[in-house]
């Protein structure tokens, strides 16, 4: 059993909402001061799910993050969690990329590993969060894609994948390979142990660019953009809170209620 | 790309009639139509979808597309993919609406991957840009602490997922004319590799979160599941439900189906008892369009301070007990 992940880095996104600032001109959201990016939540799921499935059946784990060479962070955060190998893609012209382009690198150095059985994302990023980049390359790579995955299972070569409704779950039933996204209700990931944190560190993780992974520079053309974003801003909201007094519980409760009575 | 012509809303049959949704898109449809000047299409799939096209017309669309098909009564995605991504390269529409449901979540970005088309997921505003012509979809980044607008210059079908209960439905008027052009290609079922073999629908204890008009939701700070019984007890009393924020799903102490927020369900309760929660923009959004939010929670800097109508600080395990003694002294006075 191969797995490959795609992990992205993204800039922390459990930061109180008041520290979050955007630069509207450059259409960038700027990086809050001293926290440290970290691994996207949901493709840090789906590292958790490789995990589980090598758990179980043995085999290999291979995680793949595109972005900057500081991404070998989160690389190295899988490897500590189970991942065997990482690779970084990181090139000049892996900057901006919309749904698509991401998708045709992912699938370019997905190509070079090769000999894979899943190919694991997440749902989507915690940054800009398209949510498109796991349907897209399972149709660069002509393969079968099961959405929002929160359980995952694998007898004689076929998939068995739980996935969320609104309502419920269903089962799908799949041949591998495939690709799935994972969603959070799969669990929380788990805590890597301190020797693996050590391990991990001392890992070699290569970095790919353009060339390395055989990419066509034509098709990340900035011309070729599906989507743009033209602009980006806050909604500024009104605080409107009235504070409820009373010196003690039950005066505070009272006081609720009694406005409370009208509404419901 | 000028041959890329008209809107057209992918349709949505539940229980026979069509989906809430689809009304809503057929709404917001016209008047992107009407802004380009052009047709509003819809496309309806399933083996009794015939009956439902004039509904659609009274609803706004100018023609209405049915394909005929008992396959398509089970949402699939291989096949959902295959044929609208045929159909679309034959009508060429240069906006594609589709709902941000199960089917459309899943399908959307399947079917622009296929159709090399530029897409928008989660869309709460759609406009036409006067001078571009381009549609111009709204939608969250950054978990919703932000928003962004995004185009696609090049790439057609423009498409958006649009999340539900933003637009109004449309208005029906039965006096409207639209033609109604049956589409007779079959689906092949042999292109199926993902089947689903099962689906569990989640036994709701009374009221269904989007139905409900009292939501006492608890986040991280309640502490345990056992906690949550008191969220619970309120929530029986005032006739409503218990809803949740991610970490405290996380922890398993509250069914995943009832997560709050952008990646889980969007409610509008009249009233929304927020307990113990922090009020993260991804939870937020999920619960803004309640008439009402109560905000309890021990840290006066909370982020749920800043959207909810009335704040308590304190310990919610002080105040919930009277709170719920109080409720049941006036409500049998
Ligand atoms: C892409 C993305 C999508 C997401 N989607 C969702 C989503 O759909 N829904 C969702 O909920 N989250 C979502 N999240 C997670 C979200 O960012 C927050 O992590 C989560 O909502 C925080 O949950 P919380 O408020 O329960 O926990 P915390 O943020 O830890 O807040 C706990 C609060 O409890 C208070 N508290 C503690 N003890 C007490 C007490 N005894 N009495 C009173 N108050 C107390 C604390 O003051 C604190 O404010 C998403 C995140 C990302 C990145």
């Amino acid at each position: 059993m191969h797995t490959i992940v795609c992990i992205k880095q993204v800039p922390d996104p459990e930061i109180p909402p008041a520290k979050f600032k955007i630069d509207p001109v450059a259409k960038k959201v700027i990086p809050p001061p001293g926290v440290p990016p970290v691994i996207s939540v949901y493709d840090e799921r789906a590292v958790e799910a490789a995990c589980r499935l090598k758990d179980k059946h043995k085999g290999k784990i291979t995680v793949l993050s595109l972005g900057s060479e500081k991404a070998t962070d989160v690389v190295r955060h899988a490897i500590s969690m189970g991942a065997d190998e990482g690779y970084v893609l990181q090139d000049e012209a892996f900057e901006n990329l919309d749904s698509f382009g991401t998708a045709y690198v992912l699938g370019k150095a997905i190509q070079k590993i090769g000999g894979y059985d899943l190919i694991l994302c997440g749902r989507q990023a915690a940054d800009w969060g398209a949510g498109q980049v796991g349907s897209i390359l399972a149709e660069i790579l002509g393969l079968p894609i099961i959405t929002l995955a929160c359980d995952i299972q694998v007898e004689d070569k076929k998939l068995k994948i739980k996935r969320i409704l609104k309502d419920g779950f269903e089962i799908v039933e799949a041949p591998t390979p495939a690709v799935a996204t994972v969603s959070s209700e799969i669990g929380l990931p788990r805590l890597p142990a301190g020797v693996a944190l050590m391990l991990a560190r001392r890992k070699q993780i290569p970095i790919w660019k353009a060339k390395d992974i055989g990419a066509d520079l034509s098709e990340l053309d900035p011309s070729k953009v599906h989507t743009e974003i033209t602009e980006i801003f806050i909604p500024t909201r009104e605080r409107k809170c009235e504070m409820i007094p009373g010196a003690t519980p039950a005066e505070v409760a009272t006081n609720l209620v009694s406005k409370l009575v009208k509404l419901i | 790309m000028s041959e890329y012509k008209g809107v057209m809303v992918l349709g949505e049959i539940t229980e026979g009639k069509l989906a809430p949704i689809t009304i809503e898109l057929l709404g917001i449809g016209r008047r992107l139509a009407n802004d380009l000047g052009e047709e509003l299409s819809l496309l309806l799939m399933g083996g009794k979808a015939g009956v439902l096209a004039r509904e659609a017309i009274a609803y706004g669309a100018n023609k209405v597309y049915v394909a005929e098909d008992s396959l398509f009564d089970e949402y699939n995605s291989d096949t959902y993919t295959q044929w609208i991504s045929n159909f679309c390269q034959k009508t060429m529409p240069s906006i594609l609406l589709i709902g941000h449901t199960d089917i459309g979540c899943d399908l959307a970005p399947r079917l622009n991957g296929r159709l090399r088309g530029g897409l928008a997921m989660d869309a709460v505003n759609l406009s036409i840009d006067p001078s571009t012509k381009l549609l111009v979809s709204t939608r969250p980044i950054f978990g919703g602490n932000a928003y962004a607008k995004v185009v696609s210059r090049f790439a057609r079908p423009q498409m958006a997922t649009v999340r539900t209960k933003i637009f109004p439905p449309a208005e029906r008027d039965d006096s409207r004319q639209g033609e109604i052009v049956s589409v007779a290609e079959k689906v092949d079922p042999s292109i199926i590799k993902a089947k689903v073999i099962d689906r569990i629908k989640e036994e709701f204890e009374g009221v269904k979160l989007e139905d409900a008009e009292v939501i006492v939701s608890g986040g991280h700070g309640i502490g345990s599941a056992k906690n949550f019984e008191l969220l619970w007890e309120l929530a029986r009393l005032l006739g409503g439900t218990v809803g949740a924020t991610r970490r405290a799903c996380d922890e398993g102490w509250v069914p995943v189906t009832r997560q709050i927020g952008q990646s889980g369900k969007v409610v509008s309760p009249k009233l929304y008892i927020a307990v113990a929660l922090s009020g993260a923009m991804s939870h937020i959004v999920g619960c803004l369009g309640s008439k009402c939010i109560v905000a309890i929670n021990k840290d006066p800097e909370a982020n749920i301070f800043n959207v909810a109508h009335f704040g308590i600080v304190a310990d919610y395990k002080e105040v919930l007990p009277v709170l719920i003694e109080k409720f049941k002294e006036q409500r049998s006075p």
